[in-house]
C-alpha cells in the first residue's frame, strides 16, 4: 500500500447554498466576522464570495445581517430521483469514502419515525364538569420526586421540590459552554426548579448553584469527589443516554482546556473518555451497592437518580433500578439529543419516550413499587404538550435539554461535536462561547419556562384539574389519534371517540 | 446617561456602527437606505484590539472637556446631559478631538465636521447600538463619567 492520496477533491456537491443578495448587501462583514465555519469572506476590494460546501445552515449570518441579505437554501440536488437512494444517503457514504471513519453528528434523531406524542389528543370539560379559569382560581404545578414510601414509614425520605414539573437535563461543561450552565443554573434557581450538570464536574464558579444541581455520576466519572457530591441537590447515576444507548462518551482533547480540566479532574488537553458502561455495574445489584454507596457518602441527605436510555425491555430494567434503591427514575427516549455521537447509533438505537414512558408507569404500579421512585421523562420534549401528556402517561416530572438549547439560540444544525459552534452553546472556544451573554441566556430560559407553565396550567384547567398530582399517570385524560390497537394497548390509552 | 461596552460579550460584530449610521442623518434606522443610496457615518467607533473589542463611545462626562473646551460653543449640553454638536456651528478648529480623554470625537470624512454619539436624541427610545446589540454588550447607564 502506498501513502494516502491527498488529493482534495470532494465527490459531492455542497448541502447548502448561501444566497446574497447583491441589491442589499451593504459589504458590512457581520457575517464574515460571525461565521466560526468561514463560509463568508471579503477581500481587501471588498469583493464578498462564500464557500458553500463549508456551510452548516446554523443560520448565524442570516439572522445578524442587518439588511436580511442573505438566505441559506438547499443546494439544488443534482443527483437523479430515487426514493430509495435519497441525496442524504449517497453523501454519507461519500463521506466515509472519503475519510474511513464513522459519521459524527450532533443532537437528537431526526428520522420521521412516528412521534407519539402528536398522536395523542387531551380532554377538556364540558357540561358535566367545569373547567377552571387558572387566571381566577390556584392552579398547583408544585411536584415532589423522590421515594414517597410507604404511608406507615416514620422515616422522612429525601425528597426536591418542584414549583414547576420541568427541569433542564444534563449537559456537561465540556459539551456545552460555561455561559450555558450559568444561564440554565440560575434560571433553574430562580424558577425553583433543577439543573444538571452532566458528566463534567461542577465548575468552581457555578458553586452557588449547586443546591439546585443533579450532580452526575457517570462512567468516567469524571469530577467526582466528596464536595462535589456534598454540593447537590441530588445525585444522579448516569447509565445511558437517549441519543446513544450503550455507548460512551468522548470528549476530544482539543476540547479539554485548562478550565474544562480543573472541573473534571483530568489532565488539560486529554481525551475525556466514558466508558460505554460502569466498569462497576455489570447487574442491578452491583447499581444497588452505587447507589447505597452514593447515600452512605452523603448521609442519606440526598435523592438519587438513576437515569438511562429507552430501550427494549425497559419496564424491567426500571423495576430493577428502583428494587436497587433509586428514588429517581429518568427514562431518557430515542429523540433525546447529545453533543456528539455516531449517527448510525442516534438514528437507529432505543425506543420513543412515550411507550416506555407508559411501560415503565404501569410495570411500577404492577409490581406495587411505583411510589418508591419518581418518574422523569426525557427526550425530544418539544412544548407544554408534551409535558402534560408525558404526565398523564405516568411521569412526575419532565426533562428538557434540545428546548432549553433552541431557547439559548441553538438553530439545530446539528453540529455540536465540531466545537465551531456560532450561537456559543456548544463549544469551549473562549471567542465563540462569549456570544451567549449569560444575563440573556437566563432571561430567556426563564421565559421559556414561565410560558410553558401558563399553558400546562390553561390545559389543565380546561380538564378541570386544578393541581398537577391529579393529573399524574391519569391516562383517561389522554386518547390517541391515528394509533393501532397494538400501540393504544402499549400506551395504555383508549381510542379517540372511545 | 452614556452607554458603555462589556468587552466580555462585545462579539466584534460591528452591528452596533451600522445601526449608528442608520439612526443619524435622517435615515431614520434604515440600514439599507444608509448605505446603498447615503454616506453612513457611524458616531461611534468599534475597537478591536488583540482578542478584544468595544464600542468607544461618548462618556458624556459631567465636565466634559469638549464642552469647555469648542471654541464656537458648537458643542452643548442640552437638558438630559446628553452632550452634542451642532454641526452647522462646527468650525473644524478640533481642539474636542485634542481634549476628549476617550478620543470620541472625530471629524466626519465626508464634511470635516466634527460627529459624535448624541444618544440617538432625535429618536426616541433607547440608543439605537444599545437596542441592536445582538448580545446585549452595550448598556444605557445613568450619570456621565467625571473628569
Amino acid at each position: 500500500m502506498g501513502a494516502p492520496l491527498n488529493t482534495g477533491f470532494q465527490m459531492g456537491t455542497p448541502v447548502f447554498k448561501v444566497d446574497r443578495d447583491p441589491d442589499r448587501c451593504i459589504q458590512c462583514g457581520v457575517c464574515v466576522n460571525q461565521c466560526a465555519n468561514e463560509v463568508h469572506h471579503m477581500d481587501s476590494d471588498s469583493w464578498m464570495w462564500t464557500e458553500d460546501e463549508k456551510c452548516v445552515a446554523c443560520q448565524r449570518c442570516a439572522v445578524l445581517c442587518p439588511t436580511q441579505a442573505i438566505s441559506i437554501k438547499d443546494f439544488p440536488v443534482i443527483f437523479r430521483e430515487n426514493s430509495h437512494w435519497g441525496s442524504a444517503s449517497i453523501r454519507e457514504i461519500y463521506r466515509q469514502a472519503e475519510s474511513g471513519g464513522v459519521l459524527l453528528t450532533g443532537m437528537g434523531n431526526p428520522r420521521p419515525y412516528k412521534n407519539y406524542f402528536d398522536h395523542l389528543l387531551l380532554n377538556a370539560s364540558q357540561v358535566t364538569n367545569p373547567s377552571i379559569d387558572p387566571l381566577r382560581e390556584p392552579m398547583e404545578l408544585t411536584t415532589y420526586l423522590g421515594n414517597k414510601g410507604d404511608l406507615i414509614s416514620q422515616v422522612e425520605k429525601p425528597y426536591l421540590k418542584l414549583k414547576i414539573p420541568i427541569m433542564f437535563s444534563a449537559m456537561s461543561f465540556g459539551s456545552v459552554s460555561l455561559n450555558v450552565q450559568k444561564s440554565l443554573s440560575a434560571a433553574a434557581e430562580e424558577m425553583g426548579t433543577f439543573w444538571n450538570t452532566g458528566e463534567g464536574g461542577l465548575h468552581q464558579d457555578l458553586k452557588e448553584f449547586g443546591p439546585c444541581a443533579f450532580v452526575q455520576v457517570a462512567s468516567g466519572r469524571f469530577g467526582v469527589h466528596p464536595g462535589y457530591l456534598a454540593n447537590s441537590a441530588a445525585i444522579e447515576i448516569k447509565i445511558g443516554q437517549g441519543a446513544k444507548p450503550g455507548i460512551g462518551g468522548h470528549l476530544p482533547g482539543e476540547k479539554v482546556s485548562e478550565e474544562v480540566s480543573l472541573t473534571r479532574m483530568i489532565p488539560a488537553w486529554s481525551d475525556a473518555i466514558s466508558p460505554a458502561p460502569h466498569h462497576d455495574i455489570y447487574s442491578i445489584e452491583d447499581l444497588d451497592q452505587l447507589i447505597e454507596t452514593l447515600k452512605v457518602a452523603t448521609g442519606y441527605s440526598k435523592p438519587i437518580a438513576v437515569k438511562v436510555a429507552a430501550v427494549h425491555n425497559i419496564g424491567a430494567i426500571a423495576s430493577g433500578i428502583v428494587r436497587a434503591g433509586a428514588d429517581i427514575v429518568v427514562i431518557d427516549g430515542f429523540r433525546g439529543s447529545t453533543g456528539a455521537a455516531p449517527m448510525r447509533i442516534r438514528d437507529n438505537v432505543g425506543i420513543p419516550i412515550e411507550i416506555a414512558l407508559a411501560q415503565v408507569d404501569s410495570r411500577l404500579r404492577d409490581e406495587g413499587i411505583r411510589q418508591q421512585a419518581s418518574l422523569v421523562a426525557a427526550g425530544g420534549i418539544k412544548n407544554s404538550a408534551d409535558v402534560i401528556k408525558a404526565i398523564a402517561l405516568g411521569a412526575d416530572a419532565v426533562y428538557i435539554a434540545s428546548a432549553a438549547l433552541v431557547a439559548l439560540g441553538c438553530h439545530m444544525c446539528q453540529m455540536c461535536f465540531t466545537g465551531k459552534c456560532n450561537w456559543g452553546l456548544a463549544t469551549t472556544n473562549p471567542e465563540l462561547s462569549k456570544r451567549l451573554n449569560p444575563e440573556i441566556g437566563i432571561q430567556r430560559a426563564k421565559n421559556l419556562l414561565a410560558a410553558w407553565g401558563h399553558e400546562i396550567q390553561e390545559m389543565m384547567g380546561g380538564m378541570g384539574i386544578n393541581a398537577i398530582d391529579s393529573l399524574r399517570g391519569n391516562r383517561l385524560m389522554l386518547r390517541g389519534i391515528g394509533l393501532n390497537s397494538q400501540e393504544l394497548d402499549l400506551l395504555g390509552i383508549k381510542s379517540v371517540g372511545d | 446617561m452614556k452607554v458603555i461596552s462589556i468587552p466580555e460579550y462585545c462579539l466584534g460584530c460591528g452591528l452596533c456602527e451600522i445601526y449608528c449610521a442608520a439612526q443619524h442623518d435622517g435615515y431614520n434606522g434604515n440600514v439599507l437606505k444608509a448605505y446603498k443610496k447615503g454616506k453612513p457615518a457611524p458616531r461611534s467607533g468599534l475597537i478591536k484590539f488583540s482578542q478584544m473589542s468595544w464600542l468607544n463611545t461618548c462618556m458624556h462626562c459631567d465636565d466634559a472637556p469638549c464642552l469647555n473646551a469648542c471654541i464656537s460653543g458648537a458643542i452643548k449640553r442640552d437638558e438630559n446631559g446628553i452632550i452634542y454638536i451642532d454641526e452647522n456651528r462646527c468650525v473644524k478648529c478640533y481642539t474636542c478631538v485634542m481634549v476628549c480623554p476617550y478620543g470620541h470625537a472625530q471629524p466626519s470624512s465626508e464634511s470635516g465636521r466634527i460627529i459624535k454619539c448624541d444618544l440617538c436624541r432625535d429618536s426616541e427610545g433607547i440608543p439605537a447600538c444599545v437596542s441592536h446589540c445582538p448580545n446585549a454588550a452595550l448598556k444605557l447607564v445613568q450619570g456621565g463619567a467625571e473628569q
